[in-house]
């Protein structure tokens, strides 16, 4: 009874956030090297603001929203109840340890290989915290690296996620509304033999050409 | 007549065309041999589709009362001013000027619409909004391209707010042997400044040989141009009986705001290439967004309101 009642709310909620999403930005996906369909993907995407992974989460079509699983930081979703209920219950979100050094990564890359092996797909923000600064993209941690190792045969998505920063930037409360839009790139792999460093900054920069493709 | 009856009469013509538009489509969309579907004729489609939407949201708000256009004129400065912000190059340190513009300076308009207080509401955005929202942006604290940010801002204001809400300011002048007639003030001059634009776009694709303004907006010829304005003319005159005006002054009336219209259209494509977007927006389908839909009227709409007001309202 009590979990019903918890999927019930979850659900509700989940609508109640993307209709909200939908009113203020009236965000729009563009699909523009990869197509809406059901595969396991890792979706990686530039991390600006909160509401990031709520935005991609909603273009996404509904059936695949319920496979897909943002990676984020254990400390940030189990500070308080109502967080709790919203990473776990209606994002259902892999919750990560943040800032664990070398084991602490080793453990994450691990749980991401296991969601994937279970058949989710995962969103992960590769800039591995808020991007504050003017530049539009920090330099990527491994992370994306490693999981791009472990399991070398899922796609990985490059996802840019325009204009969010600006309708909740750091430290406001009321949302402006402004157009968002969220556009999906060509999935690319870890190459035979490529290094972490040239891996991660082929991964960067397919996703910085997706900036300025949803500009246009 | 009274006038719902008319207003009744004017929707059920307008469904009636729209109903033999759609048969058109149909019948274009037919006749392609299977699988080469034609992105022309989609488009058609879309637009119409569009238009029943339109015109059965406007008629059911006519029909609803004057509150319900004012809610309606309200949602679309709403859109519109969402698509004109979204291309300023506004920071995170105008975020409380923004935020005051949606939700203080656009319900504001509206409200002294419905309160019918002309006095405040013709000089709400152009001075209090002017002088006030540069303010909070300035106790930010950030100078970096300060000037661009707050004159775009305003002008963002004015195009979205100020100038449409002109369109449901009408219900509020008070014509002698009119009243209660505004709405169809309303009927007239968006019917007129859209079908300007439709038989522009139609006139121009069967006729158009010489771009009128090739740089801003190549799509559009001066036959184009010439022919939708004079067609619109003669609608704005076959519907005068709606309004107060003589058959004259419907002709007039009806140039002069199919003309702003045209030129607003030039002048929003100008802002569309300065920076380099193709449509404000992809909320109404076929057509792109509020301001794409609505630049015509934008323009129209405070002139032919002040026209009005001038010329035939008790002030």
């Amino acid at each position: 009874m009590r979990k019903l009642f918890l999927d019930v709310s979850a659900a509700a909620t989940a609508a109640g956030i993307v209709l909200f999403a939908r009113l203020v930005t009236a965000v729009r996906g563009l699909w523009s090297g990869s197509e809406p369909v059901a595969r396991q993907r890792v979706y990686f995407a530039n991390h600006s603001s909160n509401g990031d992974f709520v935005l991609l989460w909603t273009v996404l079509p509904p059936r695949m929203r319920r496979a897909t699983r943002p990676v984020a930081g254990a400390d940030y979703w189990n500070s308080s109840a109502l967080r709790r209920f919203i990473g776990r219950r209606v994002f259902r979100a892999l919750l990560i340890e943040r800032g664990a050094g070398e084991q602490g990564g080793i453990a994450a890359v691990q749980q991401m290989s296991a969601a994937l092996d279970n058949g989710h797909s995962l969103i992960i923000f590769p800039e591995g915290t808020r991007n504050l600064t003017d530049t539009p993209l920090l330099p990527f941690r491994s992370g994306l690296y490693h999981l791009a190792q472990a399991r070398p045969t899922v796609d990985l998505v490059p996802v840019w996620i325009a204009h969010l920063n600006r309708v909740l930037p750091k430290g406001e409360v009321v949302p402006v509304p402004l157009l968002c839009t969220v556009t999906f790139g060509e999935s690319l792999h870890v190459k035979e033999g490529e290094g972490r460093d040239a891996f991660l900054e082929r991964a960067s920069s397919a996703l910085l050409s997706l900036a300025e493709e949803s500009s246009r | 007549m009274n006038a719902l009856s008319e207003l009744l009469r004017v929707l059920g013509v307008a469904l009636g065309f729209l109903l033999i538009a759609s048969l058109v489509a149909q019948w274009l969309a037919w006749r392609q041999p299977a699988g080469h579907e034609s992105p022309i004729i989609d488009n058609l489609t879309a637009r119409i589709n569009a238009w029943w939407a339109m015109v059965l949201l406007l008629g059911a708000a006519c029909i609803a009362g004057d509150l319900a256009l004012i809610l309606l004129f309200a949602f679309c400065s709403f859109a519109a001013l969402r698509e004109c912000l979204t291309l300023t190059r506004t920071s995170r340190h105008d975020h409380r000027a923004l935020a005051v513009a949606f939700f203080v300076v656009l319900p504001a308009q509206y409200a002294l619409i419905a309160a019918n207080w002309y006095g405040l509401y013709s000089i709400f955005i152009p001075v209090y909004a002017f002088l006030f929202l540069p303010i909070l942006a300035a106790l930010r604290g950030s100078t970096d391209q300060f000037l661009i940010r707050v004159a775009e801002t305003q002008w963002a204001l004015m195009i979205a707010v100020f100038c449409l809400s002109h369109v449901p300011a009408l219900l509020t002048l008070s014509i002698p042997g009119s009243e209660g007639r505004g709405l169809l003030l309303i009927v007239w001059l968006v019917a007129v400044v859209q079908l300007s634009d439709v038989f522009q776009y139609i006139v121009g694709k069967l006729l158009g040989r010489h771009p009128v303004a090739p740089k801003l907006s190549p799509s559009k010829t001066r036959e184009g141009t010439v022919g939708g304005i004079a067609i619109a003319v003669l609608i704005g005159v076959g519907m005068h009986g709606i309004t107060p005006f003589s058959p004259l002054a419907a002709a007039g009336a009806a140039l002069l705001v199919t003309c702003m219209g045209f030129l607003g259209g030039l002048v929003l494509s100008a802002v569309k290439r300065d920076r380099g977007i193709k449509d404000w927006g992809h909320l109404i389908a076929g057509h792109g967004g509020f301001v794409d839909r609505l630049d015509s009227v934008l323009f129209a709409a405070p002139v032919f309101f002040h026209l009005v007001r001038f010329f035939y309202a008790d002030t």
